[in-house]
Parts: C-alpha cells; sequence; structure tokens
C-alpha cells in the first residue's frame, strides 16, 4: 500500500490540509475528507462534468485529478458560490429560468457556467453551448440553461 | 380564476439543487458505515456449481451473502415472481447477482469481487430476439414468451379484397438507457426481527416496499423506504430500486451496520434494465381516395430474461401501435419475449416510442403509395371527436388534430422548407437536407383498469410549526419533473393560499400515503387531481365546522386551522382515486377506454445529413401539444425539452452494442454517446391548452409524450434528405453508410 502523505490546497478561500493517498481522486478526497458533496460523481471518466470544479482559473473533472495534483492551488467548488446567503448571478438565473431539473449536474454546469463567463462575459449561443458541450444533462435538452446562461450574462457579476 | 397555477414560480427545491445543498443518496452517511458490491455471474445461461473465494484473502473482515441468506421468498416481486433477488442455481443472464459482499473500505472490496469465483455449468443461451421467437431454444416458461396480446376491432381479414392498395413494412428500434446522471443507490439499516429502513435513488418507495416485504417475510410496518433526492429517473429507478434496495439490506442485515450499495457507471450501466428493443410488422389496406380500411400489426418486444415490467410495456405499445388514426378494422398481434440478456424495463414513454415509431414511418410510407403527401393522407384519417381508437374508445376529448398538425407546419414553415431544400439538394451533394414530422397521441395513468385496481390515496394536513402551512403527503416522487412545485401550485389554487404556504412531504413510506407509482405520466394528471380532491375536502370540513366562510383570506384560513386543530386535534384528509365517471374497460377482450385522457401532438424535424461523415444533424424542432392546462409554463417546457434531447439521442446516437453472451460492451458514456449542448438545437415548444374535465385544474399527462415523436420525424426528416427508406434506429453513421451506398 503507498503511504498517506499531507497535502495543503486552499478550497473557496479557505486553507485547508488533508492526509490522505497522493493517487486519490480529488473528488473523493473534497467530497469525503472534506465533506463537499455538492461535487456529484456521475460517469467516473471525465465524460460527464458533474464533479467539475475550478482549479486555478480552470474548470476540471475532479474525478481525473489526482490530489497531488492539487498541492497548493486554489480550488472553487459550488459550496463556494455566493456571498451571505444570496446567490449568485448563475445560481440565481439556474433557478429562475428552470435549468435545474434533477439537479444533479447543476453544480457542474453552474461551475462550467461561471468558468465560462469568466472567460467571454458576453458569450454568444454558439459559445454557451460550446462553454458546456463537457457537461451533460440527461433532463433539460440544455435549452434551459442555455438560456440561464444568456440571461445570467446580461446582469452585473456581483450584486 | 387561477392565481398560482399557469405561473413560472419558482421550484419548491430549486434553491437546494442550485447551492449542492440537495441530499442524494450519496451524500448521506451513518456512523458505522460500511460498503456493497455484487458479485455477477457473466455468463448468459447455465447453472450455479459453487463459488469459490480465493486462497490468502482476508475474508473473515467481510460480509458474504448468497441466497441462502435471503429469510422469505427469493424474489423481487413486481407483477409476477419470476426474478431471483440473488440466483441460487439458474443463471438466465450475464448480469444476474449472485453473491453480495461488505466491507468498510471500498478498494479493498473490489479486489474482494475480483477474487470470487462463480463456477456455471452453462447452457445454451438464447441472445437475440428472432432466436427467442423462433423457439428452438427455450429459456423461459412453455414457449418464451412472457406476455402476447391481441386485439381486434372489426374484421381485418374481410378488408384485403376491398382495398385499393396493401402496403406492407418492417420496423426495429434498439435498447435504450436512461443514463439518469445519479447512478443507482441506496443505503440499508435494520435486521429481520425489528425491522428495515432504506434511503435511496428511486421513482416508487411502495414497490420497493412491497419486494422487501416478500423477500424479508415483513409486515409493511416493518419496511420503511425514504426517497432522497433523486437525480433523474426516466423509469430506470422505477422498478430497479427493489433488486438495489433488497441487496443492502440483505448485506446490512448480516452485518448489523449501515450498508451503502452505490453502483459505478459501468455496472450501472450493464446491469439496469433498458428500454425494449421491438420489431414491428405493419400491413395496411388502402382504398384510392386514401382511407385507411385495415391495419394488421404485428409488434414483438425484446423483455430480457426475466417479466418485470414487460407485460405492461407491450400493453402500451399495443394500445399506442395503431395512433391518432380512425381505421375500421384492426388486428395487433404482440408478444414480449424472453431472451438471456439483462432484464429490460420502464423508460419514459412504456413501449409507446417503439410502436409509433413504426406507425409513423409506415404512415409515410402508405402515403407516397397512395400518391398524397405525408399531411394529406394524415389528415383523411386522423381521429375525431366521436371515433374511436383500436380499443374501441371513443373520442370524447374536444381534439383538432389536423388543425394541430397544420399549426405544427405553419410554426416549422413546412412547406417552404420542403420546396427549399428540394432545391438545395438538387446543388448540394455534400449536405443534404430534409423535412419530415410525426403526429401521435399518448394515453395518460395507468392503462385500461390498472388505476382503478391501484386505488392511489393522497393526504392534506394543516400543519403548525409558529405558522399554518398545509403539507401535501404523496409517494409521489419528485425526480426533477417538478412533483412538487406543481402539486403545490395545485394545492394553493384549490385551498386560495400563497405558493408558499403549501408544503410537501418527503417521500416516506412511515409518513405518507401510497399515492401511486411515479410513472406513466400519471403524476399531474391523476395525483394532481387527488391532491385537489384532498385540498376540497379539508376546506369543508372547516366550512362544515362553521370555522371557515366563503369569501375567506389566507389569514382566515390560518385561523380556522388553528381553532379546528385546538378543538378536534389533526385536520387531514384524503383522497382517493376514483375513475371519470362512464370509464369502461374490457380487459377480457382488451376492448374499451384504454385511457382516461390522450395527450396529442405534431412534432417537426428538420435534418441535414453529412454526405462526407454520414452524421445527421437536428438542424430545428418544433413541438406542438395539447397536455390540456399548463400547470407550470417553464417546467412543461421543459418536460418537452428534456424529452425531445432524449428523442434525438434515441433516433441518431444511443447504441447499445451487445457481445455475443448478451452483455453490454459499450457500457460507459464515452462510447454509449447521448446528446451534448452542441448536439440538440433550439426546441420551439408551443401547447395547445385544451382543459380535461377530470384533470387538476384542466391538466392531463406531459412526461412521456415529448418522447414518442421525435424518432419517426428525424427518420422522416432523413427520408426526405437522402431519398432512401430508413427504418430502424438508432440510425448511427455506419448504418447510413451502408444504406446510401447500397
Amino acid at each position: 500500500m503507498p503511504e498517506k502523505i499531507r497535502i495543503r490546497f486552499s478550497v473557496n478561500g479557505e486553507e485547508r490540509e488533508v492526509e490522505t493517498y497522493p493517487m486519490a481522486r480529488l473528488l473523493d478526497v473534497l467530497r469525503g475528507d472534506l465533506h463537499l458533496t455538492g461535487i456529484k460523481e456521475g460517469c467516473g471518466e471525465g465524460e460527464c462534468g458533474a464533479c467539475s470544479v475550478i482549479i486555478d482559473g480552470e474548470l476540471v473533472n475532479s474525478c481525473l485529478i489526482p490530489v497531488l495534483q492539487a498541492r497548493g492551488t486554489s480550488i472553487t467548488t459550488i459550496e463556494g458560490l455566493g456571498t451571505d446567503g444570496r446567490l449568485d448571478r448563475v445560481q440565481a438565473a439556474f433557478l429562475e429560468y428552470g435549468a435545474a431539473q434533477c439537479g444533479i449536474c447543476t453544480p457542474g454546469m453552474i461551475l462550467a457556467a461561471i468558468n465560462l463567463l469568466e472567460r467571454i462575459s458576453s458569450p454568444t449561443e454558439e459559445q454557451i453551448r460550446e462553454g458546456l458541450a463537457g457537461n451533460l444533462c440527461r433532463c433539460t435538452g440544455y435549452a434551459c440553461i442555455v438560456e440561464a446562461v444568456r440571461r445570467a450574462a446580461l446582469k452585473p457579476e456581483r450584486s | 380564476m387561477y392565481k398560482v397555477i399557469g405561473q413560472p414560480v419558482l421550484r419548491k427545491e430549486g434553491r437546494d439543487k442550485v447551492t449542492g445543498r440537495a441530499q442524494y443518496v450519496d451524500d448521506l452517511t451513518f456512523p458505522g458505515l460500511i460498503h456493497g458490491v455484487t458479485v455477477r455471474s457473466e455468463i448468459p445461461r447455465g447453472k450455479i456449481v459453487r463459488a469459490e473465494f480465493a486462497r490468502d484473502f482476508p475474508w473473515n473482515e467481510f460480509i458474504i451473502v448468497t441466497a441462502a441468506d435471503i429469510p422469505g421468498k427469493n424474489a423481487v416481486s413486481l407483477i409476477i415472481d419470476d426474478q431471483p433477488c440473488l440466483a441460487e442455481q439458474d443463471i438466465n443472464h450475464a448480469e444476474e447477482p449472485v453473491v453480495l459482499l461488505a466491507h468498510p473500505d471500498k478498494y479493498l472490496l473490489e479486489r474482494a469481487r475480483q477474487a470470487v469465483r462463480l463456477i456455471v455449468e452453462p447452457l445454451p443461451a438464447v441472445i437475440a430476439l428472432d432466436e427467442s421467437i423462433a423457439g428452438t431454444e427455450i429459456v423461459w416458461g412453455k414457449d418464451n414468451t412472457f406476455k402476447s396480446y391481441l386485439l381486434k376491432k372489426g374484421d381485418v381479414d374481410r378488408a384485403w379484397s376491398t382495398a385499393d392498395y396493401i402496403i406492407e413494412g418492417e420496423y426495429e428500434t434498439g435498447a435504450q438507457e436512461q443514463l439518469y446522471i445519479e447512478n443507482n443507490g441506496v443505503i440499508a439499516i435494520g435486521n429481520a426481527r425489528e425491522g428495515l429502513t432504506v434511503w435511496g435513488s428511486m421513482q416508487c418507495p411502495y414497490y420497493v416496499q412491497k419486494a422487501l416485504m416478500t423477500i424479508f417475510d415483513l409486515p409493511p410496518e416493518k419496511v420503511r423506504i425514504i426517497q432522497t433526492e433523486t437525480g433523474g429517473g426516466f423509469g430506470g429507478k422505477e422498478e430497479y430500486p427493489s433488486m438495489i434496495a433488497a441487496h443492502a439490506a440483505l448485506l446490512a442485515c448480516k452485518s448489523g451496520k449501515p450498508v451503502k450499495l452505490i453502483y459505478d457507471r459501468a455496472e450501472d450501466m450493464a446491469a439496469t434494465t433498458k428500454r425494449h428493443p421491438s420489431k414491428t410488422h405493419h400491413r395496411t389496406a388502402v382504398s384510392k381516395d386514401g382511407k385507411l380500411l385495415a391495419m394488421d400489426i404485428d409488434f414483438v418486444i425484446d423483455g430480457g430474461a426475466y417479466a418485470t415490467l414487460s407485460s405492461v410495456v407491450l400493453s402500451r405499445g399495443t394500445i399506442h401501435a395503431a395512433g391518432p388514426y380512425s381505421c375500421p378494422n384492426v388486428r395487433i398481434r404482440s408478444r414480449a419475449m424472453a431472451t438471456n440478456t439483462p432484464p429490460k424495463g420502464a423508460f419514459r414513454g412504456f413501449g409507446a416510442p417503439q410502436s409509433i415509431f413504426a406507425l409513423e414511418r409506415h404512415m409515410n410510407r402508405v402515403a407516397a403509395a397512395v400518391g398524397l403527401s405525408p399531411e394529406e393522407f394524415r389528415r383523411r384519417n386522423f381521429l375525431q371527436g366521436g371515433d374511436t381508437t383500436a380499443t374501441s374508445q371513443v373520442i370524447r376529448d374536444n381534439v383538432d388534430l389536423a388543425a394541430l398538425l397544420d399549426r405544427a407546419l405553419g410554426l416549422s414553415s413546412y412547406h417552404d422548407k420542403k420546396q427549399k431544400f428540394a432545391e438545395h439538394n438538387r446543388t448540394n451533394p455534400e449536405i443534404r437536407k430534409g423535412i419530415g414530422f410525426a403526429t401521435f397521441m399518448h394515453g395518460a395513468g395507468f392503462t385500461g383498469s390498472g388505476e382503478q385496481y391501484l386505488k392511489s390515496t393522497a393526504a392534506v394536513e394543516a400543519t403548525n410549526e409558529g405558522r399554518i402551512r398545509v403539507r401535501v403527503l404523496v409517494a409521489s416522487t419528485e425526480i426533477g419533473q417538478g412533483t412538487q412545485t406543481i402539486l403545490s401550485q395545485i394545492a394553493a389554487d384549490t385551498l386560495g393560499l400563497d405558493y408558499n404556504d403549501i408544503e410537501i412531504a418527503q417521500p416516506d413510506t412511515a409518513n405518507v400515503p401510497n399515492s401511486g407509482p411515479t410513472v406513466a405520466s400519471r403524476t399531474c394528471m391523476i395525483v394532481g387531481k387527488l391532491v385537489e380532491s384532498a385540498c376540497t375536502a379539508l376546506k369543508q370540513s372547516l366550512v362544515h365546522s362553521g370555522l371557515l366562510f366563503a369569501g375567506y383570506t389566507p389569514t382566515e384560513f390560518a385561523g380556522a386551522c388553528a381553532a379546528y386543530t385546538a378543538k378536534f386535534g389533526a385536520l387531514r384528509s384524503f383522497s382517493e382515486y376514483e375513475p371519470p365517471p362512464g370509464v369502461q374497460w374490457d380487459d377480457e377482450r382488451y376492448q374499451g377506454d384504454a385511457y382516461g385522457a390522450f395527450s396529442w401532438a405534431a412534432y417537426v424535424a428538420e435534418v441535414s445529413v453529412d454526405m462526407t461523415t454520414y452524421e445527421i444533424r437536428v438542424d430545428d424542432f418544433v413541438a406542438l401539444q395539447d397536455v390540456g392546462r399548463v400547470i407550470h409554463p417553464v417546467l412543461a417546457k421543459g418536460q418537452v425539452e428534456g424529452g425531445v434531447a432524449q428523442g434525438i439521442g434515441y433516433a441518431t446516437c444511443e447504441r447499445v452494442v451487445w457481445n455475443s453472451d448478451g452483455r453490454m460492451v459499450n457500457n460507459q458514456m464515452t462510447n454509449y454517446v447521448i446528446p451534448t449542448s452542441m448536439d440538440v438545437p433550439s426546441i420551439r415548444v408551443y401547447f395547445e391548452e385544451n382543459p380535461y374535465s377530470y384533470g387538476p385544474a384542466g391538466a392531463k399527462g406531459i412526461g412521456e409524450i415529448p418522447l414518442d415523436g421525435p424518432a419517426p420525424a428525424i427518420l422522416n426528416a432523413v427520408e426526405d434528405a437522402i431519398g432512401r427508406r430508413v427504418d430502424h434506429i438508432p440510425l448511427v453513421p455506419e448504418d447510413l453508410v451502408k444504406i446510401i451506398d447500397a
């Protein structure tokens, strides 16, 4: 058996340290060790995007990242969005425009949308569809999600 | 008249979903929790000789369960009890569960699974549907047939001689994986003496309860089933959760610890149910003026190794096989057959998408043979008020299918595009364009006398936790479609209260009455009506007690509830299903009112076919339907968009690949391809709101109809684009190469 090691990184603005196997999946460490269960496992092979988190500004599938690779990075999960109990503009738009149905893809989808809007502040429909293509949703047919992202882009980042 | 119904109120549980706080089963944990895994046969048919456990493995640390540990009957109880919970001797498909293991460490558990070897004496297996029909090897019952129906209206055999044209066609549909993004999973606690509690991802808590009562030989009060937030179902969590719940409960009883059993994607795709593959043969007699004279339909579905729900899937497929057309002579023969493949099961549409695909392809072929356009041929044959369906059900709805079709054709600029595309295709050999449509119906609620046998119950109660609210008590589950929201809307308007004054109890068999399974497009129309009636009864209790008067305000209502509970105790009212007046069904002859109401639709698809890559792209989609009153415009639109996207996948890319042992080999999201945001066009959704007298506020069923139409509409469009017949789905590029280059 490999030995457990101590790994430090920042999650949602807080410094965290975990003692775990270096090749443990970041997904399991965030869900299991840090109880951030908003991150979901859909496929375990980087296809569905349900486990999306943002690491140093990049959208990644946390099921494909060995935790060692996250050492010293800054990670954002769904739990890190919104301030003082108020929803982030993307969360609010997902709620208002029916973009969350069963909700299992929603945390990853919202992070993908936020990451997209950080890169392109006023995306076209084509750019939204392309930006979300790594996140699968089986409920919505994507229409309400695309609409929510379009609406969110029209709002100021912090309200 | 309605204040909340028809409004886009926010989803009841929406905030928890967008913040990641919603608790799905894998998000729950309990002290001392251990994990479970399943050892499966890997051989499609045979006799179990023994299970060998590898030497030098710490088996004493593991909980091991086999069929011998089952205290009650070894059967996953559903319609008939043919499927064992764990195989004892006979193996009937390659994913059959045989041994269960549990351990606190998930990684060790996976190694343990690989350290168990099942010694099975193989028997000849039947994998293909045709082999099952041929019957040279009998693998189920006396002739491999789970169920057959013969539905007769008029006299088909006498019609052939009067026909100007007789047109035949053969159509096939493949299996389809539900592919909810949350895999099947449960947590079980308990012991066989004191009882069991199971939390899980599921559509039907009372189905799970019934199955566990049989397996553990326990009364209902000792089997408590609680639905956790469920990440999609689409039918895939209708019957399978009974199996996985039983497995976790067996491990929990043996270990005395909470057991979590969550499938990974590969196991979920390989072992759990899929949509039934089908074959349909049509023989149709038509007069030269394009009137249907006779329809002779043979419909066969592959049910896999055990009966599961195949008989009712077959029933719905059979009843929908002749579609929304008036024809004096109809004969439908149908069969559900056994093969040594994992059991097929419920999937949104439940047999109807299969038979409607065949019919709507065939109607285009018949129209062409008669020399009519597909729309003109259908106009001459649509059911109208007073006409009868294939089961001789008189259409009482105020439905005008010709107008519905014309509106859909107008919305999609069908005629203009048809002409433009024909021109485009003459000059553009690389990308061919086409447009096609389908017209169809879907019956809401259980088929025939199903709802009468089910006798569903809903309850509402006034609660006072700081403030008076009304709580809706139903076993109907929220699985993404909006159960909590629409039932709250119905309750709010019936009681004249605010949407926020209504809350929904968590589906928990210890606390909610059995409002029936969350299936069959029945939640809004059937359960919604029960909630409406229960609310009316609650209001009447207050009025009859002299505590509430007409024209009351919400504050007066709260005051009346407070006064009532202070005086009489709990204020709760129940409502039990009653069929609408005049509904008659003959189970023997399979004739009569198959459904309380049908929803009706006309869908138009526009496609491009890339003649280099053989890819089909859906460029535009118009979905027009009459589902009665729309309770929630955003949720209703979401149901249609999601269903159409699944239909696009069903038609063009979702192919289950089976190996010679009947195992799914592409059981990964990497190579079982569902549509992404790049593959789905903007779906234009429209409603024709004809209120239905016996639905809540006039609503009918909506959940399944969106999956019935896309596949035939898309294939009709592909035929328009390439000028070749395309009669099977999924129609993937590998198939198109053969068809186009033939």
